[in-house]
């Protein structure tokens, strides 16, 4: 089964809507870059890092990346400084410190 | 076939019969019959619903609405505090114009604790885009449970819907109710086939994002206007059911369902409006006084939401005097019925009739004979205040 979208448009005044506000996915979710309000920011000693990824499972959102060299490191466009990749870091090489200009 | 049945059990032969793919429900105090029969039935492997037991109502309804979004049926029954828990979420599903399907069995809200019968827990969530349906019988419950879906999951409606039926008074009262065959609903009731909500892989969606002020409002516009024009396929679904199944038992329903039912109306000067069982007692009060000679009637609401305001200002037309008895309460306003009589009577420019109101049954208070005899008696002589609670 598939949702016809166009099916389910329509036009209250001027704005365009659909059934529900059901919308196409459409990758959004990476254009839309939520790390604007950060207060905390990840630093990672990538000589502990282990690369064993628990960080990346838990991220919220893609805030977390696999580098060259298989250790784990923050994305700041998505990061919003939730401090979850430091606490479950088993070998504790994430620092939370203050986002400032 | 004709059983004698509380309407709880009653209404899980007709769930059993619509067939959800899922219901989801949470199984203590306020529950009732009705999801412990359903479990039952999923139990003996007599339907294949899957049947979630939830951590709670706010559990239970999130996982209708998980389960409605992937595009399937899903139902859930619940009560009183167990709706109250339910409100956030009642008010996403019908945003995402989901389908959930719903029985909520008429109980009071705390405090003081109380879980006996009054309106007051639908009521307060009437405004959440909800269809409300009223049943007075335990056969119209049934009855009504069967059509809720046909209303909801129609292409133009698209809404969620509760069957409200009195607590105790209907829930747990022995009444003879007619079951119908399995394959006359199945004739009767189809498949839910999905237009914008179904969860696939192969074609990601987007359900429930955020509205900016830019276009919140006509998400909410396109709901109201949802709502409004339910009206006329809960009419059809009305219509279709009294081709397909005639009453089958006297007095437990009406012979034809539409949005309100009509007691003794023809020559009625008094007319009593009220919703759900208390008018099986308003009837048979009707019944005696009209042999002294009262010309009183009874115009009992099924279709709460949306409110068939033209309907009931044409059956209001010819009434000198009207009473709106109900059984919940705006608390530092007034009756919520009552209030919508009156603004669609001045919105209908209908302002002949003396318009009142009366607050009965809270909290499982009986509503008595006396008490119906004592209200047509203060409607007559224009007596008393013009909201009176009869304790």
């Amino acid at each position: 089964m598939r949702v016809d979208l166009s099916k389910i448009k329509k036009k209250v005044g001027k704005v365009e809507i659909t059934t529900g506000a059901v919308l196409a996915s459409d990758g959004s979710t990476e254009k839309n870059k939520t790390g604007g309000w950060r207060a905390m920011r990840p630093v990672t000693d990538h000589a502990k890092c282990t690369g064993c990824g628990i960080c990346w499972v838990y991220r919220p959102d893609a805030s977390r990346f696999k580098d060259k060299d298989g250790k784990y490191d923050v994305v700041l466009d998505y990061c919003k400084g939730c401090g979850i990749c430091a606490d479950v870091c088993p070998v504790k090489c994430i620092t939370m410190v203050a986002e400032e200009k | 076939m004709k059983h004698v049945m509380e309407a709880s059990h009653a209404i899980a032969e007709a769930v059993k019969q619509i067939k959800p793919a899922v219901i989801a429900a949470y199984p203590i105090t306020p529950q009732t019959h009705i999801v412990e029969r359903l479990s039952e039935f999923v139990a003996n492997g007599e339907i294949k619903s899957e049947y979630i037991r939830a951590e709670s109502e706010f559990g239970a309804i999130s996982a209708c609405l998980g389960a409605s979004a992937t595009g399937v049926r899903s139902y859930t029954s619940t009560s009183s505090q167990g709706l109250a828990l339910m409100n956030e979420i009642l008010y996403i599903i019908a945003g995402m114009r989901l389908p959930v399907l719903m029985t909520n069995v008429n109980r009071a809200l705390s405090a003081p604790i109380n879980i006996w019968n009054d309106q007051q827990d639908s009521m307060s969530v009437r405004d959440a885009g909800w269809i409300q349906l009223y049943g007075e019988t335990g056969q119209e419950s049934y009855d009504l449970t069967l059509m809720q879906g046909k209303i909801s999951e129609h292409k133009d409606v698209l809404l969620p819907s509760m069957v409200c039926l009195d607590g105790f008074t209907l829930s747990h009262v022995y009444e003879p109710v007619d079951i119908v065959e399995q394959s006359r609903v199945d004739a009767f009731l189809p498949e839910y086939k999905p237009t914008h909500a179904i969860l696939d892989p192969e074609q990601p969606l987007t359900q429930g994002p955020i509205g900016f002020p830019s276009h919140y409002m006509e998400f909410r516009y396109d709901l109201h206007d949802a709502m409004n024009k339910s009206l006329k396929v809960i009419e059809d679904v009305y219509n279709d059911f009294n081709k397909n199944f005639p009453a089958a038992i006297k007095n437990s329903r009406p012979d034809k369902y539409y949005h309100v039912e009509e007691y003794r109306m023809q020559d009625a000067e008094i007319v009593l409006v009220a919703m759900g069982s208390v008018c099986g007692t308003i009837k048979d009060v009707i019944d005696s006084v009209r042999e002294n000679g009262v010309k009183v009637g009874l115009l009992k609401i099924i279709t709460y939401r949306p409110f068939p305001k033209k309907v009931i200002a044409e059956k209001l037309k010819n009434a000198k005097k009207v009473a709106v008895i109900e059984k919940a309460i705006s608390m530092g306003s007034g009756g919520a019925l009552y209030q919508e009589i009156a603004s669609t009577l001045y919105e209908m420019k209908q302002t002949n009739a003396e318009l009142r109101n009366f607050i009965v049954g809270l909290g499982g208070r009986d509503v008595l004979l006396d008490h119906v005899k004592k209200i047509i008696e203060m409607t007559q002589k224009s007596e008393g205040k013009k909201e009176e609670w009869m304790f």
